[in-house]
């Protein structure tokens, strides 16, 4: 049996509508239809009344699920795109957000957050979200990585009682694939050595995980053992482990697939640099998306966002400096 | 309107009628007297940040609260002072939060007109015009797939407010799902300084409701009378299955956005138009025409509203503000995940 990061999606959302009668989904399409992505497939047959298209209305979206959080419901919203958040982001940073700590009454939506740039999608349907959500206060911002994550997080994610933007991978869907769907999980907050090494830290999360775990194999034909840090959730950023890592190496790159500016590397290097400036031994470094819009064209997309060829270079420097 | 329905019918349902007018009279009342406090309490220097009052839409606002009950859901916008009070928000909360007392429902995290009570159904707005409607929205929604029946959600906006992208997607959304939602336009010819030709170009917001595919009336915001039957038969409809409900009532802001601001720009034919009418005189020489109430009554409820507002405040003026040292710090419900949470200093 084989599963993908799309279908674990799938199956976490189905094991939350069969165990916990307050979790409903609403989305554009995700009824009969199944979703754009099929993420709900099925779903609609088998909850009756619970899987529920909506207008193509984010900002009314959410609002809904709001009211219905405070109702006592835990809703699920599903944004097409990550892309297509930014209508409903209002609801999300100023509604959603705010609710627990202005009234003392939680806010347990979570609002999944198809993400990420894939070949051809262009500068619409390709953003990746994580950091600007994770600015505001009041937000739980999961990234996850692999099919495992997928699942045991998405799961986390409804039960927990704030709102938590679920950031799945689209280029993941389809390309990754697991035996089984997991027993056991790591809490959300605490980050992942995906792959121990002594020379060099790489931090990286959502599909940037695959491209550095491929750098550290290829690196490790030259001799260099590159640990790889996978950070599962930006907000809460789990500094300690990345620090430990630190500490042991001395090096760190930091790889996002979103913009540069103020992004999660920042955040890392921020924090590595305030708390653990002494642990390096060479300036920490970081990679990111260039700062324009995503292109369209494959031969564009390939340069625009890190790949395991511009961070294996980006690591080939720090290692030399 | 009710001097039609005066005229025609019984013994039983005039008294009827007496004594919801009344008590809604005295609710307009109590929160006249607790926006002037707050005006008042204001040009002292007591409140920080601003004050915003309900004057001239005490009418409008009163006959919302009045035709919810409880196990409805009430968002109310920032000139409700009347419908909140008839809703059942103690005066208490409304001073607790605009002098910033910690033992409020807001416990000094937000202030002035951003209050409430969710889990009763009191909403607590934010700043952002037609944001509160898709909330109501999903209140309803969540009472309809946990079966509970009968309930209405009411949610009050402005004129300006219908120009948002947020009172368009949630009106739809409500129409689509047939959701028993009231939705009160408070058209006061004024979002804060902009008049309504510079906000829509229909003849009447009431034009815009038939697009929606619900129903809508327009009232004269200034008559108690015609303000509760409207409502009244509003929320009867929406409770029995016939889906959103609008009503846009006519009416004029009788003072500035906020008490910071002297409207100078309210044009005065307005002001001197039948709109302009003070809504509270209205009832009031409603309740004399009508015999319902003398002058010495009128006085004895002023003054007994005055004594209520006047206890609540000296009580609040000696409650200590917030202690920042005993603030947690932490936005999210689940601690245990807070970035940069430190357990307050003593714990």
């Amino acid at each position: 049996m084989s599963i993908t990061y799309l279908d674990a999606i799938r199956e976490a959302q189905a094991r939350a509508l069969q165990e916990d009668p307050r979790v409903f989904i609403y989305g554009q399409d995700v009824g009969s239809f199944g979703g754009a992505f099929k993420a709900t497939k099925n779903l609609a047959q088998t909850f009756p009344g619970r899987v529920i298209d909506s207008p193509i209305s984010e900002d009314a979206m959410l609002g809904l699920a709001v009211g219905a959080a405070i109702q006592g419901m835990r809703p699920i919203i599903e944004i097409q795109f990550a892309d297509f958040s930014t209508p409903g982001f209002n609801q999300i940073v100023n509604q959603a957000a705010t609710l627990h700590w202005r009234t003392r009454v939680p806010c347990p939506i979570t609002v999944r957050l198809p993400c990420g740039g894939t070949s051809g999608s262009g500068p619409f349907h390709s953003q990746s979200m994580e950091a600007i959500y994770a600015h505001y206060p009041g937000l739980v911002v999961m990234t996850p990585a692999t099919v495992e994550d997928a699942y045991s997080m998405l799961l986390e994610a409804v039960a927990i009682d704030d709102p938590v933007i679920f950031c799945e991978h689209k280029y993941l869907y389809y390309h990754l694939k697991a035996e089984r769907l997991p027993d056991e999980a790591m809490p959300t907050g605490k980050a992942r050595i995906a792959r121990p090494g002594r020379d060099m830290t790489l931090v990286a999360y959502s599909a940037m995980l695959h491209e550095a775990l491929a750098v550290a194999e290829e690196l490790a034909s030259e001799g260099t053992e590159i640990e790889v840090v996978d950070l599962r959730s930006v907000k809460p950023l789990d500094t300690d482990t990345v620090i430990a890592s630190v500490a042991r190496t001395g090096r760190l790159l930091c790889v996002g697939e979103a913009w540069p500016w103020g992004g999660v590397t920042a955040e890392v290097i921020a924090r590595v640099a305030t708390e653990g400036f002494a642990l390096l031994d060479a300036p920490p470094q970081r990679l990111n998306a260039k700062d324009t819009p995503v292109p369209y064209h494959p031969n564009l997309w390939a340069v625009h966002r890190p790949t395991a060829r511009s961070i294996a270079a980006a690591a080939r420097r720090l290692l030399r400096s | 309107m009710v001097h039609t329905l005066f005229n025609h019918h019984s013994v039983d349902e005039i008294a009827s009628l007496r004594g919801l007018y009344t008590k809604a009279y005295r609710l307009m009342l109590l929160a006249r007297i607790l926006d002037e406090k707050f005006a008042s309490l204001y040009r002292m220097g007591k409140i920080h940040g601003g004050v915003f009052l309900g004057r001239g839409q005490e009418a409008l606002s009163v006959a919302v609260g009045l035709a919810l009950r409880k196990g409805d859901i009430f968002a109310p916008l920032i000139r409700d002072t009347a419908g909140r009070l008839a809703f059942g928000e103690p005066v208490l909360d409304a001073v607790r939060t605009y002098l910033g007392s910690p033992l409020g429902p807001m416990r000094a995290r937000d202030g002035n007109v951003h209050r409430g009570r969710p889990r009763e159904g009191l909403l607590v707005m934010i700043s952002h015009l037609g944001a509160m409607i898709a909330v109501v929205n999903g209140a309803l929604f969540a009472n309809r797939m946990k079966g509970i029946k009968g309930t209405v959600g009411a949610a009050c906006i402005g004129d300006g407010g219908t120009s948002t992208g947020a009172f368009h997607e949630a009106v739809n959304q409500a129409a689509v799902e047939k959701l028993p939602l009231v939705l009160i336009v408070a058209d006061n010819h004024y979002a804060y300084s902009t008049p309504t030709e510079r906000q829509f170009a229909c003849a009447s917001l009431v034009d815009k409701v038939a697009g929606y595919g619900i129903e809508g009336k327009a009232v004269d915001g200034t008559d108690l009378g015609a303000c509760l039957e409207v409502l009244g038969e509003a929320v009867s409809r929406a409770r029995d299955g016939a889906g959103p409900q609008m009503i846009v009532a006519r009416l004029l802001r009788l003072c500035g956005h906020g008490e910071h601001d002297d409207a100078s720009y309210v044009d005065p034919a307005l002001k001197n138009s039948p709109l302009g009418r003070d809504c509270l005189k209205v009832a009031e020489a409603y309740l004399l025409a009508h015999g319902w109430a003398d002058g010495g009554a009128l006085a004895a409820w002023r003054e007994e509203a005055a004594q209520q507002v006047e206890t609540c405040v000296a009580k609040v003026q000696r409650e200590p503000g917030p202690d920042p040292y005993k603030e947690d710090w932490c936005a999210l419900a689940s601690k245990h995940l807070s970035e940069g949470y430190e357990p307050a200093s003593g714990q």
